[in-house]
């Protein structure tokens, strides 16, 4: 294993994937060209989910690639990088896009309520990361920019800051109507 | 109530739990139609978005019709001020911008949000908006984005740089005049901000040492705020070292180092990491790395330990006496419940323990071996490699397990790791040998991979005859030949010849069965055969060697061209061997080195070599026309210049058959001048001579270029083809304006003078491999063979004095003779290569070492002058 020194770069995050407890793909998305065509894309999550839905090892290093996962209940996470990536850095997006989901869907983080919140899913993960860029890291933020209304995030959840600023949303959106 | 919920009897038809099951892709599209209604029913129509975005996640496609339908219909949900919807409006635009026609016309709607009032929208409208726009477009938008990158609200500052690194990709220039912009940002509170703004940064300004240390420094003296932008920076710095040819002393190895101190784990990682990455680390700088990686083994959290105990395992390759005092946390990571781990620390303190560890570290790994991913198996396989050349005698125990491993299930890469690493046992250990055999022999009777199966036939035609007792391999290579598919077969007929080559008592039995081959179903198979079958009869060692024992040596494309140039154009002359450029690397050696495991994905393309693009590109030249084919090109570009000054020049010379042509690559580091019709001017020690040279039209600032210099071989003396050339530099500047590029018309002549640059015998042999040594000496005879004594009094070891010849003479070391046997005082040599023109060359080497060594030298070649100037050049 030679010594490799990266080109510097923002682009971080290969890809994020969602599976049920079948394996089967409930969200994924690529950020580059690694895995084409669906069929590859396909048969890397059949693999990624056989290597790892009965462990929770957090951590693997699959097809040349690091792989860092969570799983709740029926739902496994997964954020892929580069094995030269800094584990730490993937780490941190997988429990931002975690901790935001668990936040919007009130700690109840399982397939049904995923499923009936994609909106929010599909918000959420365009707020964390941009074209393979991490674009936020903090679930209070990602939460906030995602904009579910204020009433249905736990109070105990928020800094005091973040109630107010919700509250001003509250205001704001109750005018627009 | 979140954002909403679906209709209640989705949930109860779906039946599963998964509304979006059976989705329809045609039906979705025709509930779109809702999206023409009057009043917009937002909760509704967001719904139908989200179903559409689903199945494109699915991997469903979308055709540009339907797409562009859609798409168009949506364009009307810009009507209602709903949030959700609007925000899913960005979704869907990103995701169909690929897919349907006419994406910009959304262009004005997302301006007007991306400048609004509404916050929210503000970001994701500036993302959208630049994953529609093109170069053109930009234009329109760019007084927006450079308002975006410096606003005050954080995500859409955020989303305007991030953007515009994306645009990098094919709007550079444009990107490139927001620096200012993103100066301002790099300096904001905001933790995100401060990344994507550096980062953005620097991919605008890479190319510019200069700036990208300034920029460092600037950053750094501060200290930042970002986690994240401090990992950038460590990388960047990183980078910059390793380019500075590392240099320890650097205010930037300071800053990694300083990093170690971070409060942030992700930090003080990557410093970590950044300084194991360095080439050439000392041990001693290693040691406060090594340290927290050390401390991050017994964290709570499964990343870091893996992170940690993954960078040490690196260290131990080049450093273990640095990772021994972490041998205790290792220890306690043998067991841990992430195999993965558990595997990174066992074979860390492979590499780090002691002799006597070895055993009870192999039988911990082997219980669970079928736990691990293939990735991981090879690690293992590349940490016993490892250890057997640290303890050649261990290799009886790590072989075992080794075949142990080769008779379980596993894919290509881990199969062919292990295969690998028996072999260079078998290499190192002559006492192995027979044992290895035997088991790849076992191994190829149930062997699913082919490229293994023809290695080991390649193998075992090349090792097994030289063995006692040759003719128990001959019944594995036949039973490949009855029931394999045509690649094996064909590698099995060649092994079969080379027994019948080597082993007089054994040949009838060969020709026997090489006569059953002659009737295979397969053309190559029967063409092998027929071919090694003619050549065997006439038993004459000459044709064995040249013909069976030692292969082509020719590059294969090369050959083909060749060939096909000679189909092209008729000529009476018969097709010259000679004429065909020589492979760079010798053709056995060809195998990749034990693949890193991180490679696995790479597609192995069959490019054109360096030379063959040489080759097109100096034929290219006009000047250069009838030179013949083109010899050898040096292998790595020489410079003339140092790294850091107004020019860099680097030099490769051609070699031809009675020329060189010295290809000078040249760059202009100041951006207020472009220089025009550049040569370089040489002036010989010996007596080349100068043709012409061709000069590089013009050289602006920072864009290669490249200018040649022809000369021709000394012929008076023909032996002294060793020179020194003198280099200077001769051009026209003219001044220009590093803002807008205008050139003065104006130009002054101006020269500057290069490092001398050396051209030795090495330049004008090519390394071959002589499978078979001795059966090449005698093939090439000793019609031209010479002999002569020297003293190389300054050296005291014979390692030493085999590597001097090796990198002197740049020929290939045959038989693995460039091995020196431990407590010898004698050994011997072989060297083979193929001089300019295409004339084999071959040299015996006796060495015997008292104080000093002596050396005896028996050159051979098929004509004189190779003979001379290699006994001319050692003298």
């Amino acid at each position: 294993m030679e010594a490799v020194i990266l080109e510097p770069s923002l682009y971080t995050v290969k890809a994020i994937l969602i599976l049920d407890n079948d394996g089967d793909r409930l969200f994924a998305k690529y950020y580059d060209d690694t895995y084409p065509s669906v069929k590859e894309q396909k048969a890397f999550e059949k693999n990624i989910f056989n290597k790892t839905h009965r462990t929770d090892s957090e951590i693997a290093l699959l097809e040349g690639l690091t792989v860092v996962y969570k799983s709740s209940i029926d739902l496994y996470f997964y954020v892929i990088g580069s094995s030269y990536e800094n584990e730490l850095m993937l780490m941190a997006v997988l429990n931002c896009l975690f901790d935001s989901l668990s936040q919007m869907l009130r700690k109840n983080v399982e397939k049904r309520a995923l499923l009936e919140n994609m909106e929010g899913l599909f918000l959420a993960v365009d707020e964390i990361v941009d074209g393979g860029v991490i674009l936020e890291s903090d679930p209070q933020q990602v939460v906030h920019r995602v904009a579910l209304r204020g009433e249905d995030v736990p109070l105990t959840e928020q800094t005091v800051s973040q109630v107010l600023q919700s509250a001003k949303e509250q205001i704001k959106w109750s005018l627009l109507r | 109530r979140m954002l909403k919920k679906f209709d209640k009897k989705d949930e109860e038809s779906g039946g599963g739990s998964n509304p979006f099951q059976h989705l329809e892709k045609s039906a979705v599209l025709q509930e779109a139609r809702v999206f023409n209604e009057t009043p917009i029913n937002p909760r509704k129509c967001a719904h139908i978005l989200t179903k559409i975005l689903y199945l494109i996640n699915q991997g469903e496609h979308l055709g540009t019709t339907e797409a562009t339908e859609a798409f168009f219909a949506m364009t009307k949900l810009f009507q209602s001020n709903d949030p959700t919807l609007r925000r899913m409006c960005y979704l869907t635009i990103k995701e169909m911008s690929c897919i349907a026609e006419d994406v910009i016309i959304v262009t004005s709607s997302l301006t007007k949000d991306m400048t609004g009032k509404e916050d929210n929208y503000r970001g994701p409208a500036v993302r959208a908006l630049c994953q529609i726009t093109d170069s053109t477009m930009l234009q329109a938008i760019e007084r927006y984005m450079k308002q975006a990158i410096v606003d005050k609200v954080p995500s859409v500052s955020s989303s305007a740089l991030v953007s515009s690194l994306h645009l990098l990709k094919c709007s550079f220039d444009m990107v490139k005049r927001w620096v200012n912009e993103a100066q301002e940002a790099a300096s904001s509170d905001n933790i995100m901000v401060q990344y994507h703004a550096l980062g953005l940064l620097y991919h605008v300004r890479k190319n510019d040492r200069l700036a990208v240390n300034k920029m460092i420094s600037k950053f750094t003296r501060h200290g930042l705020k970002s986690p994240f932008a401090y990992c950038m920076m460590i990388r960047v710095a990183s980078k910059q070292l390793e380019e500075e040819d590392g240099s320890r002393d650097s205010p930037l190895f300071d800053f990694i180092e300083s990093c170690l101190r971070n409060k942030h784990e992700m930090v003080v990682y990557e410093a970590a990491s950044a300084i194991v990455n360095l080439p050439g680390c000392s041990a001693k700088e290693l040691a406060p790395a090594v340290s927290v990686l050390q401390l991050f083994c017994s964290s709570p959290k499964a990343a870091l330990r893996y992170a940690a105990v993954r960078t040490l395992n690196k260290v131990a390759m080049k450093h273990p006496s640095a990772v021994t005092a972490c041998n205790l946390d290792l220890e306690n990571l043998v067991t841990d419940s992430n195999r993965s781990i558990a595997t990174l620390a066992i074979t860390t303190l492979l590499k780090t323990g002691s002799e006597s560890s070895i055993d009870r570290l192999m039988k911990q790994i082997s219980s669970f071996m079928s736990e691990i991913s293939d990735e991981f198996k090879v690690v293992v396989v590349q940490a016993i490699s490892a250890l057997c050349q640290k303890y050649p005698r261990k290799h009886a125990v790590l072989m075992n397990f080794l075949f142990t491993m080769l008779r379980e299930e596993g894919g290509f890469e881990y199969k062919r790791a292990i295969v690998d690493c028996i072999i260079s046992i078998i290499e190192e250990n002559s006492e192995s040998k027979e044992t290895g055999l035997s088991h790849l022999c076992e191994f190829i009777e149930d062997c699913e991979f082919t490229v293994l199966a023809t290695r080991i036939l390649h193998l075992l035609g090349q090792e097994g005859p030289k063995t006692n007792n040759p003719s128990k391999y001959i019944r594995f290579i036949y039973n490949r030949v009855v029931l394999e598919h045509e690649e094996v077969r064909a590698g099995a007929v060649s092994a079969l010849a080379k027994f019948g080559a080597q082993n007089e008592e054994m040949l009838p039995s060969i020709l026997v069965l090489l006569k059953r081959c002659v009737m295979d179903d397969d053309n190559e198979v029967r063409d092998r055969a027929t071919f090694y079958l003619n050549v065997l009869e006439q038993k004459q060692k000459a044709l064995n060697a040249g013909y069976i024992l030692n292969g082509l040596t020719v590059s294969i494309p090369g050959l083909e061209r060749a060939l096909q140039q000679y189909t092209l154009e008729p000529s009476e002359k018969p097709f010259d061997l000679k004429s065909v450029p020589l492979a760079t690397t010798p053709m056995a050696e060809q195998r990749p080195e034990s693949t890193p495991i991180t490679s696995a994905k790479q597609p192995e393309k069959v490019a054109a070599t360096r030379q063959e693009i040489f080759q097109e590109q100096l034929a290219a030249v006009p000047d250069f026309q009838g030179l013949g084919p083109l010899f050898k090109s040096s292998p790595e570009p020489v410079a003339l210049t140092e790294s850091e000054t107004e020019y860099v020049v680097h030099c490769t010379k051609h070699v031809f058959t009675e020329h060189m042509v010295f290809q000078f690559d040249c760059t202009n580091t100041l951006n207020d001048r472009t220089l025009e019709n550049v040569t370089v001017y040489l002036e010989p020690t010996e007596a080349y001579e100068v043709l012409c040279y061709v000069p590089a039209r013009s050289l602006p600032y920072n864009q290669p270029g490249t200018c040649y210099t022809l000369v021709a071989l000394p012929k008076e003396d023909p032996t002294a083809v060793a020179c020194t050339f003198s280099c200077m530099m001769k051009f026209t500047v003219k001044d220009c304006d590093p803002t807008t590029g205008e050139m003065d018309e104006e130009g002054y002549e101006d020269e500057y003078v290069l490092e001398d640059l050396e051209v030795s015998v090495a330049d004008h042999i090519q390394k071959v491999m002589k499978v078979n040594f001795e059966a090449a000496w005698d093939e090439v005879g000793d019609e031209f063979e010479k002999e002569e004594t020297f003293t190389l009094s300054t050296i005291k070891t014979l390692e030493e004095a085999v590597g001097n010849i090796v990198k002197f003479l740049g020929m290939h070391a045959c038989e693995r003779s460039d091995k020196v046997p431990d407590n010898k005082n004698t050994h011997t040599l072989l060297l083979a290569g193929v001089f300019r023109g295409g004339h084999d060359i071959l040299i015996r080497s006796r060495l015997l070492l008292l104080d000093t060594v002596t050396m005896q030298v028996t050159a051979r070649s098929s004509e004189e002058l190779p003979v001379d100037i290699i006994l001319a050049s050692v003298g």
